[in-house]
């Protein structure tokens, strides 16, 4: 169950992006995530809703990609998609073929708004009413004190 | 809404730390070993063996990552190596500033080789780089074989699989051939080598593995540097 320290580096990324982008604020967080990076991407969706539960990252959407390994032929110097686990290349049928990706664990993209647009006091009904889904202090500010406890807790380290 | 580009790795500050690592241990030419397995599929065993087939005074250190517990650093340490448990608390992988931190009072220059053994899992220790020269995956005889299907990650970042308590091949329904060409199908060249602990058949195998990769990593250096 590794995928809750993963989740917790995709939100310290966020918040990271967030810092360098003032009076934004995210809603959507994409990342690509290979075949063969030993990710379950259920039990990631799972942690990362965990974490943003109650935090200002409430709402904020994890789009996951999950893309398959590719291999290159030496024989033909073709590249092509690996699905399952099939090595053979599907160009000249040669087995001589190397598999040259597949454990990707990379953001893709951020999607973001103004927060400005949000900053002029309105009433609860007013916010449910426009947005729904929508945290009600929706600002930047870090979600670090419930990622914190998490880490605390799984990383005790002893000498 | 706006959708901006965001680049990166996830696990960046591991890939930091990690890199890191990687470079230190080139400049103190330390060839690192990182050893993946099931619990119990006998990484510990496997390390004993090692340390007792090993030339006296051979420059080796060895690391060992568990939830919990000194055992398997007690274990180790007989042999009169450097040894240091790293005891994660519940943590289920070792990652780069673990290894950083544990090696951090060791001279590295006064090591030729430094041994890994992860925690016992097959899942999350693929996704953390320890700035190793190479991942081994270890798989025992009395698991399934197509394990290298299930947990394809580890199978597919390793550059050797060692096939464990072989003496047991008699009694079990594991086909080693079907095995093995699971774990190419996932890694077409993976190398493989046959190992029983307790009968000590395919030892030497292993220790000539060992010996042929330090060299490659050694002539890689020089030829970095020339």
């Amino acid at each position: 169950m590794h995928e809750m320290g993963i989740a917790n580096s995709i939100l310290e990324g966020v918040a990271r992006e967030l810092q360098r982008r003032p009076g934004s604020r995210a809603t959507k967080v994409g990342v690509r995530i290979g075949e063969f990076a030993g990710v379950d991407p259920d039990a990631l969706s799972f942690a990362f809703e965990a974490l943003t539960l109650d935090t200002d990252f409430a709402g904020l959407a994890l789009a996951v990609e999950y893309v398959a390994p590719r291999s290159h032929c030496r024989d033909c110097g073709r590249e092509f998609e690996v699905h399952n686990y099939e090595v053979l290349c599907p160009v000249c049928g040669s087995l001589n073929t190397e598999v040259i990706s597949g454990d990707e664990l990379e953001f893709t993209y951020l999607e973001i708004e103004d927060t400005e647009a949000t900053d002029t006091p309105r009433s609860k009904a007013q916010t449910a009413e426009s947005e729904p889904a929508e945290p009600e202090n929706p600002r930047e500010k870090l979600a670090e004190s419930k990622t914190e406890e998490m880490r605390a807790e799984v990383e005790v380290e002893k000498q | 809404m706006n959708r901006v580009p965001m680049e990166g790795k996830v696990l960046n500050e591991n890939a930091r730390v990690a890199a890191e690592l990687r470079e230190r241990f080139r400049e103190h030419r330390l060839f690192v070993l990182n050893l993946i397995s099931s619990p119990g599929s006998g990484k510990t065993t496997l390390l004993e063996k090692t340390l007792e087939t090993m030339p006296r005074g051979s420059r080796v250190a060895v690391l060992t990552g568990d939830l919990q517990t000194e055992n398997d650093a007690n274990r180790l340490k007989r042999y009169g190596y450097p040894v240091k448990q790293i005891i994660t608390g519940g943590t289920c992988h070792l990652d780069a500033r673990m290894i950083e931190k544990h090696i951090a009072d060791w001279d590295l220059e006064q090591l030729d080789m430094l041994i890994v053994e992860n925690v016992g899992n097959l899942v999350c220790p693929s996704s953390y780089d320890l700035g190793e020269t190479a991942k081994i995956v270890l798989l025992s005889v009395t698991e399934g074989e197509d394990k290298p299907l299930k947990y394809p990650s580890i199978f597919f970042k390793s550059e050797l699989m060692v096939l464990t308590k072989t003496d047991l091949l008699p009694y079990v329904p594991f086909d080693a051939n079907v095995a093995v060409a699971n774990a190419r199908r996932v890694h077409p060249d993976m190398e493989v080598v046959k190992v029983s602990c307790l009968a000590g058949d395919g030892l030497s195998e292993w220790m000539d593995w060992v010996a042929r990769r330090r060299e490659t990593f050694l002539s890689a250096l020089s030829q970095a540097v020339g």
